[in-house]
């Protein structure tokens, strides 16, 4: 049995390959992801000969995607869901495979046509389309309205989350939506769902990250210096799931699960991590993963993420490349890629300086951390 | 004037809910060995897993929890009724659902009395609403 802080350091992302971010009817998930892989392999001085193991996220066929790219010597595979909850997943089963001998070098590779292919995101059947209630950002705003019942949280409150992020991505030449906004903009911004304004919606575009992840023995002879899985942990809420999550909950009690293992795995606390990337489809999210991973007492995401902690060069710079609101909706991937590059030193006017650890929050039904560190 | 907002997916769980309905009574499933009442409707109690559930005619009341507000058209059968309400109704036999409440949207707020109301939609079923109880009213 591997207990989390033997899993501290035995992993690494060797590779990571971020393709363009926008429209691109003339391809698709394939032809992205390939493109993001290819970059990866690349990135880790690797050629795809060395890859035995491959996860593939959001592209439809696992088997096509190796038979595109003619791998010869796979002995592991895996196709999980496009949701945005299979990020830190994906990872985890990787390290899961490398740590039980499956696979040497693992290979995932995620890509997204939504924005060419105008996928929809609300106005399908459901349980609850009969009352007209749909769409992610809906269930998003359901929390973001019993938070603010509960703790006083307001709109404006939400808008430093999307303005903060905004400005790193003005420092991203890859971000999609570069143009600063203020909590004048955001206020001004139509609601979609309300309490939710379109600000606090995050964009779609097309694109693909790719990550190559192998052990820390085998990393030591490779190009790139690694960049440690020090921990990773999940936790999955699926009582009230019919309406997202329980009422009051958050996912809070997931979180806090989970922050109780990281940080032991990892053999740190909250006051050693240099940056944090979180999951934001929608900005009430940054609040509810800041309240359950313990960056802030339980109730207080809104007044905390107000105070500007989360800009670059303050305490806990958050989303450097604009997160999912600014930078693009590769559902977790690309800020993990952005979490490997951080901890490299690679990420030129958006460093955060001296980064060593940097530690990636998902807040879903699938809630998940994973700490990343050089 | 044919129904034009989304109809529920009939499976073989709501089946009793929806028929109800026709009824204007508002029903859920109750476990005989536990006593829980939950909703959306399914095989066993989530509880503990029994199969012994019965259907329970409910008070038709409940408490608003949290709410939200449409402003973007996803079905075309809401058009004419933009911007309209969805809230999280916890009902006072324990168990939640969404509806729409029957009041203007800037009155909505959390802990408002509601009690249920029935809007025809076809011959087979109704769409059970909420209207706010006044405060005589519990």
């Amino acid at each position: 049995m591997i207990d989390d802080t033997q899993m501290r350091d035995a992993t690494c992302f060797v590779g990571v390959g971020t393709s363009r971010y926008g429209n691109f009817p003339e391809t698709d998930s394939y032809g992205l992801g390939i493109e993001a892989l290819k970059m990866a392999l690349d990135d880790a001085g690797l050629t795809k000969d060395d890859i035995d193991g491959m996860i593939v996220c959001r592209i439809p066929s696992y088997e096509r995607l190796s038979e595109m790219i003619g791998l010869k010597n796979q002995r592991y595979g895996l196709a999980l869901q496009s949701s945005g909850r299979m990020s830190a997943v994906s990872v985890m089963m990787a390290t899961v495979a490398l740590m039980t001998g499956q696979a040497k070098c693992v290979a995932l590779v995620y890509g997204n046509n939504g924005r060419s292919v105008r996928d929809y995101y609300g106005g399908a059947p459901g349980p609850w389309a009969p009352w007209g209630f749909t769409s992610p950002g809906a269930r998003h705003a359901l929390m973001a309205r019993r938070h603010m019942e509960l703790y006083g949280t307001t709109s404006e409150q939400l808008g430093h989350v999307g303005m903060t992020f905004r400005n790193h991505a003005a420092l991203n030449p890859n971000a999609v939506m570069r143009k600063p906004f203020s909590i004048a903009d955001h206020q001004a911004s139509r609601y979609i769902t309300e309490p939710l304004r379109l600000l606090d919606y995050c964009i779609i575009n097309d694109g693909a990250v790719a990550l190559i992840m192998t052990t820390a023995d085998r990393a030591k002879d490779m190009k790139q210096k690694p960049a440690y899985v020090s921990a990773i942990a999940r936790a999955d809420t699926y009582e009230d799931s019919s309406f997202y999550t329980p009422p009051n909950d958050f996912w809070y009690d997931a979180l806090q699960d989970i922050s109780g293992r990281v940080y032991k795995g990892a053999g740190i606390s909250q006051s050693d991590v240099d940056g944090l990337m979180i999951y934001d489809n929608f900005s009430p999210t940054v609040l509810f993963s800041l309240e359950g991973m313990g960056f802030c007492p339980r109730g207080e995401g809104g007044r905390f993420v107000s105070e500007g902690h989360l800009a670059l060069g303050r305490r806990l710079p958050t989303n450097t490349n604009g997160g999912h609101l600014s930078e693009s909706y590769m559902q977790g991937w690309a800020l993990i890629a952005e979490a490997v590059r951080q901890v490299r030193g690679e990420c030129g006017e958006r460093q955060i300086k001296d980064c060593e650890i940097v530690q990636y929050i998902c807040a879903t039904p699938i809630s998940s951390s994973i700490i990343i560190r050089r | 004037m044919s129904y034009t907002k989304p109809l529920p997916a009939i499976d073989n769980w709501n089946r009793p809910f929806w028929d109800a309905t026709r009824e204007q009574r508002l029903v859920a499933q109750a476990c005989e060995p536990c006593g829980t009442v939950f909703f959306p409707p399914g095989p066993v109690c989530p509880h503990c897993l029994s199969a012994k559930l019965s259907w329970k005619q409910l008070s038709g009341r409940g408490t608003v929890e949290s709410w939200v507000v449409f402003h973007q058209v996803y079905y075309k059968g809401f058009a004419d009724e933009m911007p309209y309400n969805v809230a999280m109704i916890r009902l006072d036999e324990g168990a939640r659902m969404l509806s729409n409440v029957v009041v203007p949207n800037d009155s909505l707020h959390a802990d408002m009395r509601v009690e249920v109301v029935f809007a025809p939609a076809t011959e087979e079923l109704s769409i059970p609403k909420f209207r706010p109880l006044t405060p005589g009213e519990g």
